[in-house]
Parts: structure tokens; C-alpha cells; sequence
């Protein structure tokens, strides 16, 4: 069952998300499927009840999840590609059936799921406003009574009775925002819809979900964990659909995703002209792993923020090639490359074995893991060739106990205050 | 903001058979459509206002398939290539209406699987009534009808074709045969989502279906073609609008009446496959 804090803070005795045991099946191969869907749809007819064990190529996409949400709480999702979020979602927002379980939803739900769903971009943006809003639900009424609100908070004035299709992305992405957040639900549901737009709008959608925060439940999707973070009162971990945490520790349920790195398989490219055999990585705090990378199993080094980071491989390259250009690659737990370690020259190529070693004084990643990949290039004139390069070669977990960033990169500064 | 006192809405989502509780199946049925309503508008005036706003020759487009095939049709018959027993009205007011009768049946057959495909990444993402978009669907039928419907009334005035009082109850006709042609698109429509054969035999199905129906000629009365035709059900449907429109007099009411019941019937059962079958047609769509 759930974890639940101690008091509800508001005096809705029944919570307005309940979720038992809900459980769904999809399946890997397409001819498959579709045929298991004429079939499900045989059995729905008929009144059978759906098959509840799998069929061959068919997989647990969400399995066994419970939890109870009350009015003022957030539940912040959370899980790598595929763990079963979005299948989560569409089964609370009713779209699709679970085929396990049951799930109670008391009151008018509300998805800030796909903005500016059902927008044609011949249609001026007035004339979409209206045909979103009616989409989620929102009357004529509602919306004549808040135009002008509308579209101050979307910013385009000078382009609302253009066609949306002359519009940029993040316009479009406002509009929708804009709409969507019209609404009054009595739970929310909100995918990754603040992924977009500039700084300056990010902030007044923040500020427009703590505001329907307040008065609802809501279920938050979201790869940011600061904005996990920011918002949720309860975090549910989930990893290849099942639950991996539910709790009211929010920072827990952070560390636990960031622990579920997916397990990662060191992986080798290049041209062949060098060959890397060894890696030395250590900390200031005294750890010392050596990778042995012909055996190609990455290692797991755990460093603390503004801790002291050394590199060293043991590389041979062929008497050809002149010079050479290393670089250390971090990537992100979604795989973006928040971060690289790169000699300012290139440098010089010798016969026999070379020791390079990089050293990071002070290490100013976000609490969080990275990948750590290398690659060396031969530098002659502007074109760069791989001569080698490891991808996952080290899983580092950077550890800080005080402030949870937002950012990749947190900047190491000196602060006065008079 | 206050959060206003309404009586809350319970929904409950479990893998239970909707159809095990046929009594709060057809509540949920019956609010999903009143609910739609506004929805349905909207969308209606979204796609027609879209399609005309990038068309130089608009409404236009009504007028010219049906003006075509009829010139085609008349020369065709005049020159004896074809062997066209004579109809009961002029033959040129007889193929244009009759075209337009059968291109709205066709429209309203083609309808479901259409809105169905075109609203796939909304229906995976949002949860609206579903009905909607058979209702925008449906208004989008009627104004093309009523556009042709000028050209029609040129024509009847061109060629002075006398109308009697029963030109009143030809609409209620009309609606029976949109209704079959809806009930029928409404039936495909879920498979239709999940194989796009349905689509291709559907445009395959269309080409013969039009020759088994007397539109370009008038109702057989002999032989195994006649038979089949009047087998058709589309035939007592459309020859009742036509017959009502003009000389008012039904040549075959119980075939309407079996008809129709019929299309009432289909159209039941059609819409009930039609909700049970979204959520796992959305499951299986990726949007």
C-alpha cells in the first residue's frame, strides 16, 4: 500500500486518487498486437473478462502499482524510458484500461499531458483556443469570460488572429499552456509539459502549477528532479513498471532513481590505431579504482561535490599518427553530455606507452550519476578521426548533501553578504 | 481560486467488462452525447472553416464532381454508348441528385474511420467524449449537403420539376441514409484503426457498391440485377429521398421501413462497439 504522511492537509476524507494494484500488459511485436487487440476487444463485447496472464510477446508494462493521493498532494513519477510513467497516466486519465487492479478517480481530472492538442494550424490562435479548450473540456462561456487572460498569459498578443502555423514552437507551446491551464480540476495530471519555453515562461508556468497544486491532486511526470523536487509531496520510483520506492522523502526517492542508473555496458569505437588497456581514476577522499579495459566492465566510483577527481589511461597509438586530442565525456542519467575534460593543445604522439592524467581540482556536478566515456582524436589541422573511445566506462555518483541543483553544472563561487 | 462545490464525479477504471453493467453503460452513452455537443461544433467549424480558408475555388468543389459526372452520364446517354431505361425525372436532374444522395451516404460511410485517424494523437492524449467526432463528422456531411442542395434547386427550377407536399418528410428519409451509412463506417471504424486494409477495401467496396444502387439508373424491376439490387439497403433509402423530394409518391414503403428499422438498429450497436472498443484501440494506436 501507499506510504502516506501523517495528516492529510485538507479534510477530503476520501482520497481523490486511489489506485490498487493496477497492473498492464503490452506487447512487443506490432502483428501481434494489433491481432490481441481485435481479440481484447472480442472479450469486452462479450463481457469475458480480459486475459489476465500474458500472451506470447507481451510484457508488464505497469505492474502492480497502489497508491492514494488526497487534495494538496503531489505525487511525482519517476523512472527511466520505458519504466511505465506515461502508461501510468493514460490509465489514470482513463484513455486506456488496466488489466489488473482498479483505479478510483473522484472529481473533474485535468491533463496538462499534450498542449495545443487538436490545433489546426490554418486556424488563427484565437479560433484554436476555443477548439483546445472545448478538447479539454473547458465551455465557451469559461473561456469568453478569460480570453483576454488567455492571451496575456500566452503572450502573443500581436499574433492571435494570425494562422498558428505562422507561429514559433515556443508560442505554440505557450497557447497551449495557456489554455490548459484554465482549468480548474480537482486532479491533475501533468507529463513533462515543462520541458519548454524560455526561463522567463517556465517560471509563470511554475508559478501557475502551484497554484492548481494547491486546490487538487496532482501527478507529476517529470525527468527534472529539481522540479520533482520543487513540487511533489510524495515520490513513486518506478523501474520496468514496477513501483521501486514509494515515499514522503521526495530526496530519497531522487537518490533512489539516481541509483537506478541503467546498467550500463561499456562499449568500444575507433579506428584501431590506438588501444587503450588501463584506468586509474581516483578521489580525493582516497578512492582508487583501476578499469581494466580489455575485460570491458565498467566501474562504479562514488565522489562527493567539489572533491578532487584524477584521470589517467595508459594509451598506444600508432608512430603515424602525430597528434592527439583526448577528452573525457560526463553524461547525464538521460544520456545528454552535461559535461567534458579537454587539454587546451593536443598532444604530442611517442612511440611505445603513454600516460595521460587529468585532474579535476574541484568536481562541480549536480548531486546525481554520470557516464563517464572517453575518446582520443588524432588532431591534424581541422579534422578530428576517433582513434579510439569507451562509452560507459564508469558510472560516477556524485553525492552532496546540501542543495539539490537544478542544473547539471554547479558553478563553484565565492559569496559575500554585507 | 476557490474550488467550487460540485458533486464529484467518480470514475473507476478496472479491467471489468463495461458491458457486465448495460444500465450505467447506457447512462454514461447517453451524457457522453449531450455532453459532445459543444465539442462536436467546435470541431465542425474547425475543419470546414480550414478547408475552405486554403481552397481558392471553396464551395466550388461541391458543385463540380457532380456536374461532371452528370455531363459525362448525359453525353454518354445521348450517344447510346449506354442503355439507360428511361427515369422518372429529367436524366440530368436525375443523375445530380441522385449523385448527391449517394456521395453524402458515401461520406457519411466514410465519416467514422476518418475522424477516427485524423483525431489519434488527441484521442491518445486527451479524454473527451468520443462521440464528438462522429457528431462533427455528421454536421460536416450536412452543410456539404446543403451546399449541393443549391445546385439541386437550380436544377429543379431549370427544368421546372414539379414538387407536391411531400417534399416536407424527404429529410427525415435523407437522415435514414446518412444513419446506415454512419452505422456501417461506425462498425469498420474499430478495426479500421488497427488495419488499414478496412480503408483500401472500403475505397475498393464504393466503385460497385455504386453500380448495385440506382443512382445512375432507375430502380431494375426484373431479373437476378434487380433482386440484388433491391437487396441493397442503401436502394429504398435513397429511391424514398429522391421519390419524396419529387412526384411524392413511395414506390416501396415496407423496403424503407425495413431499412430503416434496420439502420436504428445497426446504429445501437454500432456505437456501443464503437465506446467499448476505444480504449484498446488507443492502446494499440501509438500516437
Amino acid at each position: 500500500m501507499a506510504t502516506r504522511s501523517g495528516t492529510p492537509p485538507t479534510p477530503d476524507a476520501e482520497p481523490l486518487v486511489k489506485v490498487t494494484g493496477v497492473s498492464k500488459k503490452f506487447c512487443r511485436d506490432l502483428k501481434k498486437s494489433l491481432w490481441y487487440g481485435v481479440q481484447d476487444i472480442g472479450s469486452e463485447l462479450v463481457g469475458r473478462p480480459p486475459q489476465a496472464s500474458l500472451r506470447q510477446d507481451e510484457f508488464w508494462a505497469v505492474r502492480d502499482i497502489s497508491f492514494e493521493l488526497h487534495r494538496g498532494q503531489c505525487l511525482g513519477l519517476i523512472g527511466h524510458n520505458g519504466a511505465g510513467k506515461t502508461t501510468l497516466l493514460k490509465m489514470l486519465n482513463g484513455l486506456i484500461k488496466p488489466d489488473r487492479g482498479r483505479i478510483e478517480m473522484r472529481g473533474r481530472v485535468g491533463a496538462l499531458i499534450a498542449l495545443g492538442t487538436g490545433f489546426n494550424p490554418v486556424l488563427t490562435g484565437r479560433e484554436n483556443i476555443y477548439v483546445n479548450a472545448s478538447i479539454l473540456g473547458i465551455s465557451k462561456r469559461e473561456i469568453d469570460a478569460r480570453m483576454e487572460e488567455i492571451i496575456d498569459f500566452a503572450e502573443i498578443e500581436d499574433f492571435i488572429d494570425a494562422p498558428v502555423q505562422s507561429y514559433s514552437s515556443g508560442m505554440t507551446v505557450r497557447l497551449g499552456f495557456a489554455v490548459a491551464s484554465r482549468l480548474n480540476p480537482d486532479i491533475l495530471i501533468i507529463d513533462e509539459v515543462l520541458a519548454v519555453g524560455d526561463i522567463a515562461f517556465k517560471i509563470k508556468c511554475y508559478n501557475e502549477i502551484y497554484r492548481l497544486v494547491k486546490h487538487s491532486a496532482v501527478i507529476l511526470v517529470s525527468h527534472s528532479m529539481a522540479q520533482i523536487a520543487r513540487i511533489s509531496s510524495h515520490c513513486l520510483v518506478m523501474d520496468h513498471g514496477k513501483k521501486a520506492m514509494m515515499t514522503d522523502n521526495v530526496a530519497q526517492g531522487i537518490d533512489c532513481y539516481n541509483q537506478m542508473a541503467p546498467s550500463m555496458t561499456m562499449t568500444q569505437m575507433g579506428d584501431g590505431r590506438a588501444t587503450l588497456d588501463k584506468m586509474l581514476i581516483a578521489t580525493g577522499q582516497g578512492e582508487k579504482v583501476t578499469l581494466d579495459l580489455r575485460r570491458e566492465r565498467p566501474a562504479q566510483v562514488a565522489v562527493r561535490y567539489r572533491d578532487r577527481l584524477t584521470l589517467a589511461v595508459a594509451i598506444r597509438v600508432d608512430p603515424g599518427v602525430r597528434y592527439i586530442r583526448p577528452q573525457f565525456s560526463f553524461l547525464d542519467i538521460e544520456q545528454r553530455f552535461v559535461a567534458q575534460l579537454t587539454p587546451p593543445r593536443p598532444i604530442q604522439n611517442r612511440p611505445g606507452r603513454l600516460i595521460i592524467t587529468a585532474t579535476v581540482d574541484q568536481i562541480s556536478l549536480n548531486q546525481g550519476t554520470y557516464s563517464l566515456g572517453c575518446a582520443f582524436y588524432e588532431a591534424s589541422g581541422s579534422s578530428e578521426i576517433v582513434l579510439v573511445a569507451f562509452r560507459d566506462m564508469v558510472s560516477l555518483k556524485v553525492s552532496y548533501a546540501g542543495y539539490l541543483g537544478a542544473a547539471p553544472i554547479q558553478l563553484l563561487g565565492s559569496w559575500r553578504i554585507k | 481560486m476557490p474550488v467550487s462545490p460540485r458533486p464529484p464525479v467518480i470514475n473507476i477504471y478496472q479491467p471489468e467488462s463495461e458491458i457486465r453493467h448495460p444500465l450505467r453503460l447506457l447512462c454514461q452513452m447517453g451524457q457522453d452525447l449531450l455532453a459532445s455537443r459543444e465539442l462536436a461544433w467546435r470541431l465542425m467549424v474547425r475543419d470546414i472553416s480550414a478547408q475552405y480558408r486554403q481552397s481558392l475555388l471553396g464551395l466550388l468543389w461541391a458543385f463540380i464532381p457532380p456536374i461532371i459526372t452528370a455531363l459525362g452520364l448525359v453525353v454518354a446517354k445521348n450517344s447510346g454508348v449506354v442503355n439507360i431505361g428511361p427515369t422518372d425525372l429529367p436524366y440530368p436532374v436525375y443523375v445530380v441528385f441522385s449523385m448527391a444522395l449517394w456521395q453524402t451516404f458515401v461520406e457519411a460511410l466514410n465519416g467514422p474511420l476518418v475522424a477516427v485517424t485524423q483525431a489519434k494523437p488527441m484521442l491518445a492524449k486527451v479524454n473527451f467524449p468520443r462521440e464528438a467526432l462522429i457528431l462533427a463528422k455528421l454536421g460536416e456531411v450536412g452543410v456539404n449537403f446543403a451546399i449541393k442542395l443549391g445546385l439541386i434547386l437550380l436544377l429543379f427550377l431549370w427544368f421546372r420539376i414539379a414538387v407536391t407536399w411531400a417534399v416536407v418528410l424527404a429529410p427525415v428519409a435523407l437522415i435514414h441514409l446518412v444513419l446506415l451509412g454512419t452505422a456501417i463506417g461506425l462498425f469498420l471504424a474499430p478495426l479500421g484503426i488497427l488495419y488499414g486494409d478496412v480503408s483500401r477495401g472500403l475505397t475498393l467496396a464504393v466503385a460497385p457498391w455504386l453500380l448495385l444502387t440506382p443512382v445512375i439508373y432507375p430502380v431494375p424491376t426484373q431479373g437476378w440485377f434487380g433482386w440484388v439490387v433491391n437487396l441493397n439497403p442503401v436502394t429504398p433509402l435513397l429511391v424514398t429521398t429522391r421519390e419524396l423530394a419529387t412526384h411524392g409518391v413511395v414506390s416501396n414503403p415496407a423496403g424503407f421501413w425495413i431499412a430503416s428499422s434496420l439502420t436504428l438498429v445497426a446504429l445501437g450497436l454500432a456505437w456501443l462497439l464503437y465506446r467499448l472498443a476505444m480504449p484498446f484501440l488507443i492502446e494499440r494506436i501509438s500516437a
